[in-house]
């Protein structure tokens, strides 16, 4: 029976993992896809693609489905996440200058950073999209700190570490090797990984056009199961040597074995020479249930793009979580009791009731405490 | 028909650049500047307050240019975003041509039309001439490697240049192969054994 070809764009970055896994182990073979991996120079111009219909699925920052379906950022289009490919993986870092500036911080101390930041002047921050949750993690955490002025700018992450270099930005936000690549030129610092200021931020997603969902269950739950086998391969620690082996030699990151290292075994070099910290949770992609579209991350996300109530419900509506019981839980995935939860609510690691027994969910915390409870909101 | 837009082209290749810029101006567009260094696109934007700014889908830019329209409010009359489908025949020419445009709010499709359509007729020439050139940048790599492989033949086993390529030929249909990928793994063998 010949192959069903279902063309995914994607950026290359080293949390499109998934995507490469599945095509190049085979998962999407054994679901009988022809899995066609569409780079795309740009996520608008991946966006565009999507919507205009040149391609069926793509890996997109985990807010760009959101705005889309509310109509934000020029192309309206009504956009479904299927599952969540990975959370967390971002670093945000400063420039040397502002590095010594800011004087010496503890890695990860976010209050304590944004303080620093606060008794400096006006700050430029890079960030690769105006939709990413990058960019919403930096308003999240900058918009706690009157003191500080932040303007942020829009650098695509292959341009970031010149952008660094030049003095364009004083600080940047971007997804790993792009932070990695900033130290390793010897230009900037990394001072703290994307959790920790949202602990359990969903980073990346698998979207598609609703319309073309609802016309193609099939080849949805296909693609979704291949996807679930891809992470969960990644996620094993025994598995990770050779995943960077794999990354590395696809012609789809055609990135060096060294700049992918650090993401994927969480091990950060933080500045040049440093001794390489272990960040917990750096980067996950299935353990404690990564993969499940919460649909409270979606409202998280649109109440943090300025969107009012009613469109918080549309948003919470494209995180599909009833496709991802209806088509990952004959496998086995973990499937929490609900599909909304109170954000930022777990402070560690937690034992839940799921709907087939006890699960494991991960620290979702804030930097702040602060949680979001947005399990009103919605109509199921 | 007016054709007093102000129009800037965003292109990292100068030489492309000027390709663009000289189509507009022949079809009678005056006021056409371009950018090569995005990382003063603001500025550019509002020194020249383009009504369109157009860019090559291939420009990792695109994303800078992106949020500049997106926290832009119309007073300033910075750009908002082109793409959408209310011309939808429109709309997918420029995509498959591979150009993309950035229109100030407000402006009439009427007067958006003709710059877009002079733009992708540019950009399909420059895609063709790109093709071209590749493709026989390709044949002259691939005869070079064919040569090579064929002078190890006729250095290791004595045959005339005639039986060596035959021999390629041959090995190449044997195994379903393309002449020039048995080629290519012979110069790899050869070069590391040597």
């Amino acid at each position: 029976m010949s192959h069903q070809v279902l063309n995914c764009g994607y950026v290359p970055l080293v949390d499109c993992a998934p995507l490469i896994i599945a095509k190049e182990l085979g998962f999407a073979d054994e679901e009988g896809l022809d899995l066609n991996l569409v780079r795309q120079p740009s996520w608008s111009a991946l966006r565009d693609m999507l919507a205009l219909g040149h391609l069926d699925a793509a890996q997109m920052l985990s807010p760009m489905p959101v705005a889309m379906s509310l109509g934000m950022g020029g192309l309206t289009a009504q956009i479904d996440c299927l599952m969540i490919l990975s959370v967390n993986g971002t670093v945000f870092g400063a420039s040397n200058a502002l590095a010594a500036e800011l004087g010496p911080l503890r890695f990860g101390d976010a209050r304590a950073i944004l303080t620093a930041l606060g008794a400096r002047g006006p700050v430029r921050i890079g960030v690769p999209f105006p939709y990413s949750m990058h960019r919403l993690l930096l308003s999240y955490w900058t918009a706690t700190q009157p003191d500080l002025n932040a303007e942020i700018v829009t650098v695509p992450p292959t341009r970031m570490a010149d952008a660094v270099s030049q003095g364009h930005v004083d600080a940047f936000w971007v997804g790993e090797p792009w932070g990695s690549a900033i130290v390793q030129r010897g230009v900037g610092k990394i001072l703290m990984a994307g959790r920790d200021v949202w602990a359990f931020a969903p980073e990346k997603v698998l979207a598609a056009r609703h319309e073309w969902v609802a016309q193609n269950p099939q080849a949805t739950r296909k693609l979704m199961r291949a996807i679930y086998h891809a992470a969960k391969w990644l996620d094993a620690d025994s598995n990770r040597p050779l995943a960077i082996e794999i990354l590395g030699r696809s012609e789809h990151l055609n990135l060096a074995h060294e700049v992918i290292d650090p993401a994927v075994t969480g091990y950060l070099t933080p500045a040049p020479g440093a001794r390489p910290l272990q960040i917990n949770n750096f980067l996950i992609f299935h353990a404690y249930a990564a993969q499940f579209p919460w649909r409270s991350q979606a409202a998280w996300i649109a109440a943090q793009l300025g969107a009012r109530d009613a469109d918080i419900k549309t948003a919470m509506q494209c995180f599909r979580s009833d496709l991802y019981r209806d088509n990952l839980g004959p496998l086995g995935a973990e499937l929490p009791g609900a599909s909304e939860r109170i954000e930022g609510e777990m402070h560690e690691a937690t034992e839940v009731a799921g709907s087939r027994g006890p699960m494991i969910l991960a620290r979702d915390a804030f930097f702040d405490g602060t949680t979001f409870d947005f399990t009103q909101e919605s109509d199921q | 028909m007016t054709r007093d837009l102000r129009i800037l082209v965003v292109e990292a290749d100068p030489e492309k650049a000027q390709h663009i810029i000289d189509a507009l101006i022949e079809a009678g567009w005056q006021v056409v500047h371009a950018i090569t260094q995005v990382s003063g696109l603001e500025r550019s934007i509002k020194e020249h307050d383009p009504d369109i700014v157009l860019i090559d889908m291939e420009n990792p830019d695109r994303d800078t240019l992106e949020h500049i329209s997106a926290v832009s409010d119309t007073k300033s009359r910075t750009v908002a975003m082109f793409v959408d489908q209310t011309d939808h025949d429109l709309t997918q020419a420029a995509m498959a041509a591979g150009v993309s445009a950035y229109v100030v709010d407000g402006l009439q499709m009427n007067r958006i039309k003709p710059v877009l359509e002079t733009a992708i007729a540019r950009f399909q020439v420059m895609r063709k001439m790109r093709s071209e050139l590749d493709a026989a940048k390709q044949a002259l790599e691939d005869r070079k490697t064919i040569d090579r492989a064929k002078g190890i033949l006729m250095r290791q086993r004595g045959m005339s240049e005639d039986a060596a390529y035959k021999l390629l030929r041959k090995t190449a249909m044997d195994q379903g192969r393309r002449v020039i990928d048995v080629a290519h793994a012979l110069v790899t063998a050869a070069d590391l054994l040597t």
